[in-house]
């Protein structure tokens, strides 16, 4: 495996962006007494930010030729 | 049907089936074909980070604080994407260099200190063990209600005496197994590639568990994820499980709990071991960073229903929230689903407690064992020519005694509240490993001072505000200890350190301990020097990524026989591994045989480091300084050093002086470059000119030919005075050619001068008589007022003579007729021959003064009057008398006439007359 390079910063863009996502103050814009087809929509919020976290990060690393 | 024989057997069943894959991996990495070597594995393996903490206490913490559990699998998300950067470096750090335990890379960073070392081991397992305890406290509880099926217990806290603890003989079978697959190599920084691939099974039969029972608690027993919701919304009890907490303590711990989980995944024992030590490749890392964090996605799905099914289905509040997991399809008599959520817990307790094991042995081996033994008996260790098997046997009880004690803390602390609320416990334990490995290796100042300073102050904290309160919790303590503080004083409180509230006890634990941790680690390592094998160990360290060599300072350490070191390493690797190790390197470097190794620093460095892998880097270090005699730094060795330094200097020199130099050249080619542009300007308006000047007479010329053509009757007078004109301007056309050519010739100094000796007073009588002419036509007197006995003169005569006609015919010019007089004089001066040429003229402005002897230039409106010249003669007799050595000028008074005046040098003058002539004026 060749040096961190562009992967590795922008790897290190998603864990900022992560930081963002899965904390306050945006974490609490989704703690609101709502369901998304029956599930609390707080529940929605983590899961999906979660996922698409793992999805972008798979993304970056997947695109390496190496 | 489920009874406890069926139980029993699946267990060992189960358990057999490990010790079949992890023989099969074994057998297969002795072939060379490697079934671990792939980053699904690798992936897999990681998950070990899911214990039965997670199996059961996820929907244990969720029942109590809903969204509450997830930090703990968000935390390990974000890490891993920085992965690429600390974990790459960690394992290259450790491959290079032959880290086997989390304590070993600390006191390898550290100047391969034992002391650091050692503190390391103490922390990871009084931090550990109990985090081990409470795998067999749970795989004992499951034991305990599977064993009652179908009926439901609540609780299972009945003594058993300590044979027939089912927990007893798996806290056994683990040792045995660890045993088996963790101690087959001596070099614990060879992989256990059977182990990995038993414990990669082992995360794939927890994950189809947990999500077995998730589908099943989800989908068979409620309509969906929705259902089970909306269900929960009509339990006032539960609402508030839906959402967050939403108060400023409960972000502070969800961002401390994610912050502290980030930590946990790179600096627990085993994640280290799985990560780093085990690690094949690592390119496998760059799949691991996506795919663990989807494997803990996964086991989190129905965490949230699982909780909440059974909240609604266990209203009564008597049944621990941490067996939903197990008595739901217990209570649904689904023996097959209840058996597998079993094995999936087993698996999930085993596969922690097998690597946390191995991990901490090795530690309590090489970073405790070993240094004491080293220590105490060295004599004794001496004497034994085979310390292989001792120290084999050294690990296997460490294996032993760490599960022991695992166990022994599981009967001792039983239900207590330190038992419960240990993972979080143990994260915060290995989370003070962090300043010292992550600014060790991004740090090179860090200091061994600094890091062991840091460490205990980070230790110490969270003894008190964390694990003492556990105890005290826990009845060992007295409880005021909590409540009242130590000593009784309120700033004291272990929970509410110097009266620090709002914060929950993790949260306040890492905050006081890290800040400790952190402020002595740089407050010591910024007040403290490095020893040299410290600055050795942070360049390798920090520099790793960029390949960092051992520095050829090195070289200054002692030599020792090959055939002592080989010697010395038999006795703790065996002779023939020993022996072939050193073959191996030999034929590496390009010799046929160890015997042809020379025991230079670097066979040294291969033999410590070949060492390091069985009893780590400290003892390593210390035991084969026994042999190698470090030379004291010999006179020669300093002044080699010293040479190379000012060699180095003096190149720097060198290249300063260069650079100057070619400033200095710089600035000539600049200015050069300037004049020539000037020049070039300059013969631009020189060019302009001289066609301008040529153009006047030819103009005048043309002029009158056109007349004299057109008009054949224009009368002879008339015809004769136009012809006259013309001839005049022709002479002028080529008088002003001449010149031209003549200036050009002497400035370019193609103009050929024939130097020969003439008298100055008759070159200036024959100057006189060419221009009397000149004179008498405008009735001018002329003097001449020269001393007698001139000194010859040696220069170009016709040349010469050139000026002196140019300046009497100037004078003749520009004299006022009638009362007009030149007068002509010669003098000797001090540094030379002077001759004047006066006229009583209309005289020259001090403006016209500076120009007349630039080219072209006349004196007089040159728009209004007829040119009476050509505007060369000053220049060209100026450029003469240059060439001879001596100088032009003139002097005028507007009105009253002006003189100019030639001064030929000494060197123009006849040698022996100079000083004669001049010795009789004076008199």
């Amino acid at each position: 495996m060749k040096e961190p390079g562009i992967h590795g910063q922008r790897l290190i863009a998603v864990f900022l962006l992560g930081c963002l996502l899965l904390n306050y103050p945006l974490f609490s814009l989704f703690n609101l007494d709502y369901r998304v087809f029956g599930i609390p929509l707080l529940y929605v919020y983590t899961f999906f930010a979660w996922g698409l976290l793992i999805a972008l990060t798979a993304a970056i690393v997947e695109r390496d030729p190496d | 049907m489920l009874t406890g024989s069926v139980i029993v057997l699946a267990s060992f069943v189960y358990v057999g089936l490990l010790f079949a894959i992890a023989y099969y991996g074994d057998k297969r990495a002795d072939a060379g074909r490697s079934i671990i070597a792939n980053p699904y594995i690798y992936a897999l393996s990681l998950a070990v980070y899911c214990t039965s903490w997670t199996f059961y206490g996820s929907v244990g913490r969720a029942a109590t604080s809903g969204i509450g559990f997830l930090p703990i699998f968000l935390g390990p998300t974000l890490m891993a994407m920085l992965w690429w950067y600390v974990m790459l470096k960690m394992i290259r750090i450790s491959k290079a260099n032959r880290i086997t335990s989390i304590a070993d890379f600390i006191a390898s960073r550290y100047g391969k200190s034992q002391l650091l070392g050692g503190l390391v081991t103490v922390i990871a397992v009084i931090g550990i063990v109990p985090y081990i305890s409470l795998q067999l406290k749970a795989v004992s509880n499951s034991f305990s209600l599977i064993l009652k099926y179908p009926v439901l217990a609540p609780d299972s806290q009945a003594a058993i005496p300590l044979l027939a603890d089912n927990t007893f003989y798996i806290a056994l079978l683990l040792a045995l197994f660890t045993i088996l697959f963790g101690t087959r190599h001596l070099d614990a920084s060879e992989r256990h590639e059977g182990l990995v691939a038993a414990i990669a099974f082992e995360s794939v039969v927890k994950l189809l568990a947990f999500l077995a029972v998730g589908v099943y608690v989800t989908y068979v027993m409620y309509n969906g994820f929705a259902d089970i919701f909306s269900s929960a919304v009509e339990y006032p009890q539960l609402r508030k499980l839906l959402d967050f907490g939403g108060t400023s303590v409960d972000y502070a711990s969800w961002a401390s709990l994610t912050f502290l989980s980030m930590l946990a995944i790179m600096f627990l024992p085993r994640q280290f071991q799985i990560a780093v030590v085990e690690n094949v490749d690592e390119r496998h890392l760059k799949k691991a960073v996506w795919l663990f964090p989807l494997y803990l996605f996964a086991i989190n799905i129905f965490v949230l229903p699982i909780a909440f099914a059974g909240l609604m289905h266990f209203p009564a509040g008597n049944m621990d929230a941490d067996t939903f997991v197990l008595n739901l399809p217990i209570a649904q008599r689904q023996s097959l689903l209840t058996l597998t959520v079993f094995i999936g817990g087993l698996s999930a307790a085993t596969g922690m407690v097998i690597v946390e094991t191995i991990a901490l042995s090795t530690m309590v081996c090489n970073n405790l064992a070993m240094p004491l033994l080293l220590r105490l008996t060295v004599l004794h260790l001496q004497e034994r020519a085979d310390l292989s098997t001792l120290i084999v046997g050294i690990r296997r009880g460490a294996i032993v005694g760490v599960l022991m004690l695992g166990y022994a803390y599981f009967r001792l602390a039983g239900e207590a509240y330190a038992l419960v609320s240990i993972g979080l416990i143990s994260f915060a334990a290995v989370a003070q490993f962090a300043p010292a490995i992550l600014g060790g290796m991004f740090w090179k100042g860090a200091t061994r001072r600094g890091a062991i300073c840091g460490l205990s102050a980070g230790f110490a904290v969270w003894v008190y505000t964390l694990l003492l309160p556990s105890f005290a919790k826990s009845g060992w303590l007295p409880i005021s200890f909590v409540e009242q503080g130590m000593f009784g004083m309120h700033m004291l409180k272990p929970l509410e350190l110097f009266g620090l509230t709002g914060l929950d006890d993790i949260t306040h634990c890492l905050f006081w301990s890290l800040s400790c941790n952190i402020g002595a680690y740089l407050f010591v390592s910024l007040l403290t020097t490095q020893s040299f094998a410290e600055q050795v160990q942070a360049a390798l360290f920090v520099d790793a990524h960029i390949g960092a060599r051992r520095p050829r300072a090195e070289s200054l350490r002692g030599d020792a026989s090959v055939n002592e070191l080989i010697a010395l390493l038999g006795r703790f690797l065996g002779q023939r591994r020993a022996h072939e190790a050193f073959a191996a390197h030999a034929l590496k470097g390009g010799a046929r045989s160890a015997k042809e190794l020379k025991p230079d620093a670097e066979l040294i460095h291969f033999a410590e480091t070949l060492l390091a892998g069985a009893i780590g880097a400290g003892s390593a270090h210390v035991v084969v300084a026994s042999v190698v005699q470090e030379e004291p730094l010999g006179i020669d060795k300093v002044m080699n050093i010293l040479d190379e330094t000012s060699q180095a200097l003096a190149y720097s020199r060198q290249l300063e002086q260069k650079s100057r130099e070619l400033e200095v050249a710089t600035a000539e080619l600049r200015s050069a470059n300037q004049r020539l542009q000037e020049l070039d300007r300059l013969k631009d308006d020189f060019v302009s000119t001289v066609t301008h000047e040529l153009r006047t007479p030819l103009t005048s010329i043309r002029a009158f030919s056109e007349i004299l053509h057109d008009n054949p009757a224009l009368e002879p007078a008339q015809r004769e005075k136009f012809l006259s004109i013309i001839t005049r301007e022709s002479e002028r056309l080529t008088r002003l050619i001449n010149q031209v050519l003549d200036l050009a010739k002497i400035e370019s100094g193609n103009a050929e001068w024939h130097t020969e000796q003439f008298s100055l007073r008759e070159l200036i009588e024959d100057a006189m008589s060419s221009t009397s002419q000149l004179f008498s036509d405008k009735a001018i007197a002329l003097d001449l007022r020269l001393p007698e006995n001139l000194p010859p003169v040696v220069a170009d005569r016709d040349r010469l003579l050139q000026v002196m006609l140019n300046l009497l015919s100037n004078a003749a010019k520009f004299c006022r007729d009638e009362s007009g007089r030149v007068t002509v004089s010669g003098a000797l001066a001090a540094d030379g021959l002077r001759v004047d040429v006066a006229d009583n003229g209309i005289g020259i402005s001090p403006d016209d003064q500076r120009v007349i002897f630039e080219k072209f230039r006349q004196v007089g409106d040159t728009l209004t009057q007829k040119p009476q010249g050509t505007g060369l003669g000053l220049p060209i007799c100026r450029q003469i008398i240059h060439h001879f050595g001596g100088r032009l000028w003139v002097r005028s008074t507007p009105g009253d006439g002006a003189t100019f005046s030639f001064l030929l040098p000494q060197s123009c003058i006849l040698a022996g007359h100079a000083a004669a002539p001049f010795r009789k004026f004076g008199t």
